[in-house]
């Protein structure tokens, strides 16, 4: 079988030094594995046996509530069937009754909106202080990372619980400094009380917490970029603008792919914030897919319809990020 | 390379401003944890605390269970974040060195792995624990946080392993060391800021949990100190001083983890998964 001997260490016109009498690498490899046949088998069974930890835990810890909650989706199951132990399935009853309710298309746009937003401003400000970090000078650039470090380590309860008191409608120093610059309105203005404003405090928080992964991984990705080809476009007289569009984009594009990536998922998924924030409220107005699918499931209770929900979610986010993961996977492609 | 005046100004002060917008939460939750009630509650605030206390913190410590949820926060974390970091390595390599049947298949799954919203999955896993007699316990969650970083994991030590050339490992091969050595010798050294960037996601993903431990672990000896900070809220409603403490307490490990790996450690995530 050709897949028992393809170890990648020896793949045919990898240059070595030590290759004395011209014979390429892949023939010595393979003429060494052909004297001992035994190893050869082995060899065929390693990639699996590597990937079977990863695999039995994913299959388990992953695979199995996804199962489960594919199958929760298909019951009617509240808090009297869930004391009881009683399945009671009945069929496609939550999905239509999720997807011919408003509410649910409500909550969905939210969650598309709220997370459009906060990439978008995390992507933008995270590029430009990445960039900013390149310019800086040594001891400002140590100065604006540790305070960077500061805000991307702080756990998010703790995060959380820190802008609850920021924003304090009563003794919070946001109010007082607005109050001081003469918005005499906002002395004590209550920020969980409206919608916008909540979303508005949310997205502060999240905007604050992600900035850092983004600078940091741009401003790493700037330093891969040879000097000489800033040197090269300038002298061919090229503004900033063209400098980025003809050297700096193209360097950054795999990063900032990447890192798009990640926060797409990462903030499609927050919850912890939202949720400690204002539990989704005031009036369940601020519920993104995530808290919904929570709040429905184990806060009223209808675990059934919160299994969908989320079932749902997971379908939504997949799309969200089909682009990316099509990308990678043609990328996998051509290295093979 | 010669900069005007404005050009040199514009940068350093919109630094400076950023330090200030990301420093200061941090700061605040600090002062104000030492701050006595008469600084908090006062109707023009107070920058710096005028009579430092320590009262927070003996309030903040003296729940019940403090140290017990302690311990509990540092075996799951802990725990957590080596035992990902053994089984990723090992799919990592497979991935990243070995050409096979289905390998596209298997990254394409690590890939999925890694968007699995756990928050809203916590029903079907109550289910599952609560049928195993696994409720109430360190172990399941333990595996669960595990798992919740596995992929990232996976995907970015795959990275590192296949940025490190191919002749480093065969050079060491062929002066007669075994797989086992070359990876131990030549690739392990040159993988350590990927395992630092991932075992620093890793400790921070387990340490924050929440949602699964408060659906899994109602009994207080087995659970984690998330539970403790917004129990803590809910407790002490507006006492800010004592919440300001024990969101201080809570965030302490895990900042110096930060500040003192930082700099080894920027950019790795992503870095890792390009790189693949």
């Amino acid at each position: 079988m050709s897949v028992s001997s393809q170890v990648a260490p020896s793949g045919a016109g990898t240059p070595r030094k030590d290759g004395g009498g011209g014979q390429p690498p892949g023939e010595a490899a393979g003429r060494r594995r052909e004297g001992r046949p035994a190893r050869r088998v082995s060899t065929g069974a390693v990639p699996y046996l590597l990937l079977l930890p990863a695999l039995v835990a994913t299959v388990v810890l992953l695979g199995w509530p996804l199962v489960k909650n594919g199958m929760l989706s298909f019951q009617n199951l509240n808090m009297r069937q869930l004391i009881q132990h009683l399945t009671e399935w009945n069929g496609v009853e939550n999905y239509r009754e999720l997807l011919s309710d408003a509410e649910f298309w409500h909550v969905a746009q939210r969650s598309l909106i709220f997370t459009v937003v906060n990439v978008t401003l995390v992507m933008v400000l995270g590029t430009l202080t990445g960039l900013l970090l390149a310019r800086l000078g040594k001891r400002m650039r140590l100065t604006l990372s540790i305070a960077l470090t500061l805000a991307w380590a702080m756990p998010m309860i703790g995060a959380t619980t820190v802008y609850q008191w920021l924003f304090a409608s009563r003794f919070g120093v946001v109010n007082w400094v607005l109050d001081a610059l003469g918005w005499h309105s906002m002395a004590e203005y209550n920020w969980t009380g409206h919608q916008f404003s909540t979303f508005f405090v949310v997205t502060l928080l999240i905007v604050w917490q992600s900035i850092p992964f983004v600078a940091f991984n741009l401003y790493a990705a700037t330093t891969t970029i040879p000097a000489e080809l800033y040197e090269a476009a300038r002298m061919d007289g090229a503004g900033a603008l063209k400098l980025w569009s003809t050297v700096t984009y193209p360097f950054l594009r795999p990063f900032l792919l990447a890192t798009t990536f990640l926060q797409i998922i990462w903030i499609f998924k927050s919850f912890a914030q939202i949720f400690a924030v204002n539990g989704g409220g005031p009036e369940r107005l601020t519920e993104t897919l995530p808290v919904y699918a929570f709040v429905e499931g184990v806060g009223n209770q209808h675990y059934g319809m919160g299994a969908a929900i989320s079932i749902l979610t997971i379908l939504i986010l997949l799309a969200l990020t089909s682009y990316y993961l099509r990308l990678t996977l043609k990328h996998e492609e051509e290295q093979l | 390379m010669r900069r005007s005046l404005a050009g040199r100004i514009w940068p350093n002060a919109t630094a400076v401003i950023l330090t200030v917008v990301f420093v200061f939460p941090v700061y605040w939750m600090f002062s104000t944890a030492f701050k006595v009630r008469g600084d908090i509650l006062s109707d023009t605030p107070v920058w710096f605390p005028t009579s430092p206390t320590l009262e927070n913190f003996r309030t903040a410590i003296n729940a019940d269970h403090f140290w017990t949820l302690v311990r509990n926060s540092f075996v799951v974390t802990v725990g957590a974040v080596l035992l990902s970091l053994f089984v990723a390595m090992l799919a990592a390599f497979a991935l990243a060195r070995i050409k096979f049947k289905g390998r596209r298949g298997f990254v394409l799954l690590f890939m999925i792995a890694q968007m699995a919203p756990w928050e809203v999955m916590v029903i079907a896993i109550y289910l599952i624990a609560r049928d195993s007699d696994m409720l109430n316990q360190l172990l399941p969650l333990t595996l669960f946080y595990t798992m919740m970083v596995l992929p990232l994991t996976v995907l970015t030590l795959r990275g590192f392993i296949a940025a490190v050339p191919k002749d480093l490992e065969e050079a060491a091969m062929v002066d007669g060391a075994s797989r086992m050595q070359a990876f131990i010798k030549v690739i392990f050294p040159l993988l350590a800021p990927g395992l630092m960037s991932t075992s620093l996601f890793g400790f921070i993903t387990a340490w924050n949990e929440f949602p699964l431990v408060l659906i899994l672990n109602k009994d207080a000896e087995a659970q984690t100190l998330p539970l403790w900070l917004s129990s803590f809220q809910t407790a002490f409603g507006d006492d800010w001083g004592a919440t300001m403490a024990a969101a201080s307490l809570f965030a302490i490990p895990v900042l110096v983890v930060f500040l003192v790996l930082q700099r080894k450690v920027t950019g790795g995530l992503t870095a890792g998964a390009v790189k693949g």
